[in-house]
C-alpha cells in the first residue's frame, strides 16, 4: 500500500515550525518510514504532485499571491494542519494589523513601491478551512510528531488545551508570580512547551497562544498589583500571538485606558 | 534568422531556508543577465519594534530565523549592552560563547548533511541518499543533535531559546547540567573529523573567486560575540562604524536590501570569510586537519565552505569542552543594566555569516529605531558573482544539470532568506538568435 503523502509549506514566518521535523533526528527516518516526504522545499529538490493526505502550513498570509495560493493547497490537501503561531494566529508581523503598513515600508525600505504587500497579517482559518491548528512559537516537536502520528493512526492529536500553569504545578515549579512577584502569562496562555520559562525564572511571555476561555482581566488586574502600567500590558498581549482573539481585545483594552491614562 | 528559445523553470530553490527567485539569461551562448532575487514577504520587523522596550529585542529578533536565532539574540543583546554602556564579561561571556557553539554545530551540520551533501552525492533528500549511506545521514543527525543539546541545556530550547536577556541570562547552568554534555562532545569531536574527512572527498567544481572577505576579528579567539569588522582588502573598522563603510540598497528584484562596501561593492560574510581572516585563532586540531584535507588557509573555492563548515564544527565542539571545563557558576545571572537614551551597535557571527544590529533607544529604553542587516542580505551580489562564473563554465551542459548546478552554487552560502526573504523560482532562459 502506497505511504500516505505529506506536503510542507511555507508562508510569512522563520522557518522554525518546518525546522522542527528536521529537529527530531532520532526520529526523522522513522517519519520518513510511514509517511511519503511527497513535497518539502526545505528538506528536498524532489515535488511529487498532489494531492495530498496531510498538508503542514508554516506562517501567515500577508501578501495578495499568499491569499490566492493558500486556496489551492487548500484544494490539494485532505487534512490540512497550520504549525505554530504565524499559521495559526497571524504571528509576531501581525503587529501591522494595529499601524500603517504603508509607513512601516516606508520605515524599512527606499522602494516601497517594488513591494506588494497586504495591510494586514492573518491567520490561516481566516482564508479556508483548517482542521487541525497545532499552536507555539515555535511548535513542539514531539507535539508534531504526535500530530503526524495521530493521522497516520486516523485519530485526533493529543494536545492539551488547559493552562501553563497546569504544567508548572506537575513539574514542581514554585510560581514565578506567588513567590518572585514576576508577572507571568501562564495562566491565560495553553501548555506545550513544557512550562519552560518559570523553571528558568522567567515569566511566561505566551508562546503558545490564550488558552480555553482565558480570564485576561484578572490576570491583568494582578500584574497591576506587581505595578504593571496598562502600556506593559499592552505590550505583553502584543506578542507573537498578538491578533489572537482573547489577547487582541485585551491588549485594546489596555491601550485604550493607557491613552485615557496618559500613559 | 531564426529564433530559438530555451527556457528552464524550477518554482522553487530546494534545500534552503526561505523561498527565493533566480533569472538567468543566455543569449547566443553569452550570458546576459544573471539575477538572485528575493520574495520574502516582508515581515517589518524594524518598523513594528519601533516603541517595544530594549528588553524584548532579544526574543522578537530571534523570530526573524528560525535556524539562527542565537544569532539575533547575541547581536541584540550586544547592541544594548554597547547603548548603556556595560558589557557583560568573565564567565556570563563564555556561556554566551557555548550557546552559540550549540548554533554553529546544529546549523553547520544541518547544512552539510542534509541540505548541501545531497548535491555532492547526486540524491533529491537527505532521506533519499538514506537509503544508500543510512550510516552517513544518521552520523549527521546525531552530530547536529550534540549541537542542539548545548541549545538547549543553555537556552532551554534549541529553537528560539527563552534564557537570553540584555545583561546576560534569566537563570545559569550548574557545572553538573553542562558536564552532562562532555560524553557525548568528546564522541562528536571525532564525528567531526571523520565528517571533514568525509566531505572533502567530494569532487568540487574548480571554480575560484577574489572574494572581499569579511568577517569579525577578535585579538585572542575565533570570532562569535566581539570584534572589530576586517577584510583581506584593507578594512578594518569598529563595529559602530559600519554605515560609514557599508551600503544597503533597495533594488526591485529583491525584499531583501542588498549591501555593499561604499566605493567598492561586493563582498563575502560566512564561513569562508571567518575561516580566510582567523586562520591562526583556530584549535591545532583544526587546522591541521584543514590542511590535511587539502584546504588553503585563504580558500577561494565557494563549493569548499561544507569543509570549512565541518572545520568550524569541530572548532565549536572543541571550544564548547573547553568552556564547560573551565566553567564555574557566576553569582549572578546578569548584570545590572542602567537604562539611558542612546545608539547601541552589535555585531555577532552567525553560522552563515556577520549579522549588524543597531538600536536607537529613548530615556525609558524603548526603541526609536531599529537597523538589522542579515548575512543572506550581505551575501546577495557575491551569490550572484559565483553564479556568472559558474554559468561561464558550465554552458554547455544540459538544462537539468545546469540547473541542478546552479542551485548548489546557492545553497554553498547556506542562504537564510527567511532572514532576508521567500520564492526561490529559477529560471534559465537561452536565447538564440542564430
Amino acid at each position: 500500500m502506497a505511504l500516505p503523502k505529506l506536503a510542507v509549506y511555507k508562508f510569512a514566518s522563520c522557518d522554525g515550525c518546518q525546522l522542527s521535523i528536521l529537529d527530531v533526528e532520532d526520529h526523522l527516518l522513522d517519519i520518513a518510514s510511514v509517511v511519503h516526504i511527497a513535497n518539502f522545499p526545505e528538506a528536498s529538490r524532489e515535488v511529487v504532485e498532489g494531492p495530498y493526505d496531510l498538508t503542514l502550513v508554516e506562517g501567515s498570509i500577508t501578501t495578495p499571491h499568499d491569499a490566492e495560493r493558500i486556496h489551492e493547497i487548500r484544494r490539494q490537501s485532505k487534512h490540512l494542519v497550520t504549525i505554530g503561531a504565524c499559521a495559526t494566529a497571524g504571528g509576531i508581523q501581525a503587529l501591522r494589523n494595529w499601524k500603517d503598513t504603508d509607513l512601516f515600508a516606508s520605515i524599512v525600505y527606499a522602494h516601497p513601491e517594488y513591494l506588494d504587500t497586504l495591510h494586514t497579517s492573518t491567520p490561516v482559518k481566516n482564508h479556508v478551512e483548517v482542521n487541525f491548528e497545532l499552536r507555539g512559537c515555535p511548535v513542539d516537536k514531539m507535539a508534531l510528531v504526535e500530530v503526524v502520528a495521530a493521522f497516520v493512526q486516523g485519530r485526533r492529536p493529543n494536545i492539551p488545551e488547559y493552562s501553563v500553569c497546569v504544567e508548572c504545578k506537575r513539574k514542581g515549579t514554585s510560581c514565578v508570580m506567588v513567590s518572585n512577584g514576576t508577572p507571568c502569562l501562564g495562566p491565560v496562555t495553553q501548555a506545550g512547551c513544557g512550562a519552560l520559562c518559570p523553571s528558568y525564572n522567567r515569566g511566561c511571555y505566551g508562546c503558545f497562544g490564550p488558552m480555553e476561555s482565558p480570564n485576561t482581566e484578572m490576570l491583568a488586574a494582578a500584574w497591576q498589583g506587581l505595578g504593571v502600567t496598562h502600556r506593559g500590558l499592552v505590550d505583553a498581549f502584543r506578542g507573537f500571538n498578538a491578533y489572537a482573539e482573547p489577547f487582541r481585545i485585551a491588549s485594546d483594552h489596555h491601550e485604550a485606558l493607557a491613552v485615557a491614562g496618559g500613559e | 534568422m531564426t529564433s530559438d528559445v530555451r527556457k528552464i523553470d524550477v518554482d522553487y530553490l530546494a534545500r534552503v531556508e526561505g523561498e527565493g527567485e533566480m533569472h538567468v539569461k543566455v543569449v547566443d551562448g553569452k550570458i546576459e543577465d544573471v539575477q538572485f532575487g528575493i520574495f520574502e514577504p516582508p515581515r517589518f520587523y524594524e518598523a513594528f519594534m519601533e516603541g517595544r522596550p530594549f528588553s524584548e529585542a532579544p526574543d522578537i529578533t530571534a523570530r526573524i530565523c528560525g535556524i539562527c536565532p542565537v544569532a539575533y539574540q547575541m547581536s541584540s543583546v550586544h547592541a544594548m549592552e554597547y547603548a548603556f554602556g556595560t558589557s557583560v564579561t568573565g564567565q556570563l561571556r563564555s556561556l554566551r560563547r557555548l550557546l552559540y557553539c550549540g548554533e554553529w554545530i546544529e546549523s553547520h551540520v544541518l547544512h552539510m548533511f542534509l541540505l548541501h551533501a545531497p548535491d555532492f552525492l547526486g540524491y533529491e533528500s537527505a532521506v533519499h541518499m538514506a537509503a544508500d549511506h543510512k550510516d552517513v545521514v544518521e552520523l549527521g543527525l546525531r552530530l547536529k543533535k550534540a549541537g542542539n543539546a548545548i541549545v538547549t541545556v543553555v537556552g532551554g530550547r534549541e529553537i528560539h531559546p527563552i534564557n537570553v536577556k540584555v545583561g546576560g541570562f534569566y537563570r545559569v547552568p550548574t557545572k553538573k547540567e553542562l558536564e552532562t554534555l562532555v560524553p557525548e562532545l568528546e564522541w562528536a569531536r571525532d564525528a567531526a573529523m571523520d565528517t571533514i574527512r568525509l566531505v572533502s572527498g567530494f569532487t568540487f567544481p574548480k571554480v575560484e573567486q577574489d572574494f572581499e572577505f569579511v568577517s569579525l576579528s577578535h585579538p585572542l579567539e575565533y570570532p562569535f560575540n566581539e570584534g572589530r569588522i576586517v577584510s583581506n582588502k584593507g578594512l578594518d573598522i569598529a563595529v559602530s562604524e559600519w554605515n560609514d563603510f557599508f551600503l544597503e540598497e533597495h533594488v526591485e528584484r529583491s525584499n531583501a536590501l542588498h549591501s555593499r562596501i561604499r566605493e567598492r561593492g561586493a563582498y563575502h560574510v560566512g564561513p569562508l570569510a571567518r575561516y580566510a581572516l582567523n586562520f591562526e585563532k583556530l584549535t591545532p586540531a583544526a587546522r591541521d586537519i584543514a590542511l590535511e584535507v587539502g584546504l588553503n588557509p585563504v580558500e577561494l573555492n565557494p563549493f569548499k565552505s561544507i569543509i570549512v563548515r565541518g572545520v568550524e564544527t569541530l572548532y565549536a565542539i572543541e571550544e564548547a569542552l573547553r568552556i564547560i571545563d573551565q566553567y564555574e557558576e557566576p553569582a549572578s545571572p546578569a548584570v545590572e543594566l542602567n537604562i539611558h537614551a542612546g545608539v547601541g551597535h552589535g555585531a555577532s557571527e552567525a553560522p552563515r555569516g556577520m549579522l549588524y544590529h543597531r538600536y536607537e533607544l529613548a530615556s525609558n529604553g524603548r526603541i526609536l529605531k531599529a537597523q538589522i542587516v542579515p548575512p543572506t542580505a550581505q551575501n546577495q551580489l557575491t551569490i550572484e558573482d559565483d553564479l556568472m562564473v559558474v554559468l561561464e563554465d558550465s554552458l554547455e551542459l544540459p538544462d537539468d544539470e545546469l540547473t541542478w548546478l546552479l542551485e548548489q552554487s546557492i545553497r554553498n552560502y547556506d542562504p537564510c532568506i527567511s532572514c532576508a526573504t521567500h520564492f526561490l523560482n529559477l529560471k534559465v532562459e537561452r536565447i538564440n538568435t542564430k
